[in-house]
């Protein structure tokens, strides 16, 4: 049944997708007008996020970067907390917690030992690529956004960890550290400010787990990458023993910026406890997968219709998304017209912003086998430290495996529901429940597709549900490439 | 209740896994058996140049924390090593770093870079996770697979080629895509796939694009096939000065307010 409905949208949509009626069929499907407020040009902080400058410090200052560091850090450690707090900065790296009031955890006073700021940029949830973005074409922006974190928490350094697989970005930013020390932004006196800080590239060796704070911290130790029990907390004892605090790229990178332009600024951008601008990163069956920087809170359909150029069937080919990385449960087709993008609208409708990664499915889609990848996924990343994880992730694959086949009872419905509660909860850190959350997701919303292929295996078509490579709309866009490519592109044959 | 149910119920039709250890050591035994290329009297010492490079990611850690320059000591070892590790590298970087050789095997076994056993020339890790698999990635695999003639985990007789299939590599809006050695290829087609592995047959895989990587449709990096629809027009917005007139730090005295 599903298969006829995915052919039939196809049909429209082929009907629909003519050289020039495109851009009608999209207005006619939905008004973007719908009273959202879209981001203009002058309020997007990162403005080279498709590169058409360079990365290098000359025109990172040119870009704004830099500019007033050393009068920001005179106002004081304790002002450049209370603005990130009226601004209504939350945490970019998944969790959303406030960053001011996490800042404000670590000691006003030394008994001895230095506090570091650690940076995770090891960027590794499935959907996200949006710090590399920063990384690679905006590196100063994290750079300053250490110096000003760093200052603000009252850290001797900052570790910057990025994963082992973004070498090309590694490369970047370890020479765009090199410049912020030979033009004296960093070291000795950085700024002019009379502080001394330094920051510190540590490659990771690729394992997701890395990316959760303690793990991270561990790793940096040159351990394997297992979470630590909390309590006590880094702002207490984290790295190397000291009081740390680890941030996720995007939350230090838009610091700069805030305090230069106010808090009020930022929060002027969204809902009520979801302020700010966002860096998005669509993946999935869009027209023109991408990253973009928009405002919080805008409309799941909006960001898609207006930057992706909508689904490559219409929109009513949506099956699912999963509006935050693979970590969050899955949205259904209803709850992706309605959804906000933002941390509170999601969480009532069961899911959460996560990091913004945005993974559109439509209905060709096999979702039991998408969500069965995921948990190998997470079976995979298990640091097998905790048993309800370690034994559970691997469960849930081998059902899942199996009930993608429809070769299983429908008892092991509600059993594989019950190990994900299981799991979720009873583990040191969040892969636990990460792990647990698509798989109820499925269940939420998907159950009739398990049941029906329990009930007749045969009837389902996995070779229709075969994904043949798409990364979007044929390439259109020649002009601008060769402008900004550098000649460097990829010209296909 | 539910192991029961399901060793009596479903014991015959579970795929063989090794049910004791979820992490799967990124398809590699999780320990040493001696081999020719991989024993204790192979010769491991870093060269002159890579002693320089230790100095220098030793001195990003702490002395008494030198074990913190661990992965990254390891990961040089392994690029001077033709990308793996053989046993006596990591004995070597224990002994840099002052720990216990089972301290290297511990981590050397628990990250998925660290191949413990030779791979070829051309190392593509191909990402089949979530975002990239409703891209087509099995698409991708097969049309490697078929033109290579070998399975996921294994090299081409040559030692040309080895396929993993990997976790996210964080390309999600590029996808689908491969990492070969350190490089993303990325919005792969199996033509463009194809392409590739000819390119690399003849020793001469294409330079990365502006940005480190190489989308294979003609992208530049993340604007999208039909390019971006945002920062038309960049204006470098005006800072109002006037609300840092009241700083009251001084330069001169930041280190005591710093606690330092």
């Amino acid at each position: 049944m599903m298969i006829l409905s995915s052919t039939a949208a196809r049909a429209t949509a082929k009907a629909l997708s003519r050289p020039g009626s495109r851009a009608l069929a999209s207005q006619a499907e939905h008004n973007l007008t719908s009273g959202f407020n879209f981001l203009s040009d002058q309020d997007r902080i990162f403005t080279n996020l498709y590169g058409e400058q360079d990365w290098r410090l000359p025109d990172a200052i040119k870009r704004g970067d830099y500019h007033l560091t050393k009068e920001i850090m005179c106002m004081g450690p304790d002002w450049i907390i209370q603005e990130i707090k009226d601004s209504g900065l939350r945490g970019r790296g998944g969790a959303g917690f406030p960053s001011g009031l996490k800042w404000s955890f670590m000691p006003k006073e030394t008994d001895g030992r230095p506090s570091f700021l650690v940076v995770n940029a090891d960027e590794s949830e499935p959907g996200t690529c949006k710090d590399r973005e920063i990384m690679r074409k905006d590196p100063h922006k994290l750079i300053e956004g250490c110096i000003l974190a760093g200052y603000a928490m009252r850290a001797r350094a900052a570790y910057i960890y990025i994963r082992g697989e973004y070498f090309n970005e590694a490369v970047v930013l370890d020479e765009a550290i090199h410049e912020a020390y030979a033009a004296g932004l960093l070291g000795k006196n950085a700024c002019g400010s009379g502080y001394d800080y330094d920051i510190y590239l540590h490659r990771g060796a690729g394992a997701y787990i890395c990316g959760e704070e303690t793990a991270l911290i561990e790793s940096l130790e040159g351990k394997q990458g297992k979470p630590r029990l909390k309590p006590p907390f880094p702002a207490g004892v984290g790295l190397f023993g000291c009081p740390s605090t680890v941030t996720n790229v995007e939350t230090v990178a838009v610091a700069p910026t805030i305090l230069r332009r106010g808090a009020s600024w930022f929060a002027s951008f969204g809902n009520e406890n979801n302020r700010g601008t966002k860096l998005f990163a669509i993946s999935g069956h869009v027209k023109n997968p991408m990253v973009v920087e928009e405002s919080m809170s805008i409309p799941l359909r909006d960001l898609i219709d207006k930057h992706c150029g909508g689904m490559r069937n219409g929109w009513e080919s949506v099956q699912a998304c999963i509006p935050g990385g693979s970590s969050v449960p899955v949205l259904n087709k209803d709850q992706c017209g309605e959804a906000l993008m933002e941390f509170d609208d999601l969480r009532a409708k069961g899911s959460g912003l996560g990091t913004a990664a945005v993974t559109m499915f439509d209905n060709t889609v096999d979702m039991v086998g998408a969500i069965r990848r995921l948990s190998h996924f997470y079976k995979h990343e298990s640091c097998g430290q905790c048993t309800p994880c370690r034994e559970g992730t691997g469960w849930l694959e081998d059902i899942l495996i199996r009930m993608e086949k429809g070769d299983a009872d429908k008892r092991e419905i509600p059993m594989l529901e019950e190990i994900s509660r299981q799991i979720e909860g009873h583990t040191i850190c969040a892969l636990g429940d990460a792990a647990a959350w698509p798989v109820q997701g499925l269940l939420r919303h998907f159950k009739k597709d398990i049941e029906d292929r329990i009930d007749n295996p045969k009837g389902f078509d996995h070779e229709a549900a075969f994904q043949k490579a798409w990364s979007g709309d044929p390439f259109d866009n020649n002009a601008w490439t060769k402008e900004h490519g550098d000649g460097k592109t990829y010209a296909a044959a | 209740m539910l192991s029961r149910f399901g060793a009596s119920r479903f014991a015959s039709k579970l795929s063989p896994v090794i049910r004791s250890q979820s992490r799967t050591f990124a398809g590699q035994k999780p320990f040493h058996i001696d081999t020719p290329e991989n024993n204790l009297e192979v010769h491991f010492d870093f060269t002159l140049e890579n002693y320089d490079r230790v100095k220098y990611i030793m001195a990003k850690y702490p002395n008494n924390y030198k074990q913190a320059a661990m992965i990254p000591l390891l990961d040089l070892a392994q690029r001077q090593h033709g990308g793996w590790l053989p046993l006596t590298a990591m004995h070597k970087v224990a002994a840099i770093c002052e720990v216990a050789p089972v301290r290297v095997y511990e981590v050397a076994s628990f990250y998925t870079m660290f191949n413990r056993n030779p791979v070829g020339k051309y190392f593509i890790q191909l990402c089949g996770t979530t975002p990239c698999m409703i891209c087509g990635s099995e698409d991708i695999k097969q049309t490697i697979e078929k033109h290579l003639g070998i399975k996921n985990g294994e090299t081409t007789k040559d030692g040309l080629f080895t396929l993993l299939e990997v976790e996210c590599l964080g390309a999600c809006a590029n996808a689908p895509m491969v990492q070969l050695n350190d490089d993303y290829y990325e919005c792969l087609t199996p033509d463009t796939t194809i392409a590739l592995l000819e390119s690399c047959k003849a020793g001469n895989p294409p330079a990365m694009g502006k940005w480190g990587s190489l989308p294979m449709n003609g992208q530049v990096s993340c604007e999208g096939p039909k390019g971006k629809t945002s920062l038309k027009e960049i204006v470098v917005p005006v800072v109002d000065k006037t609300r840092f007139e009241k700083g009251e730090v001084d330069p001169a005295k930041i280190k005591k307010l710093m606690a330092y």
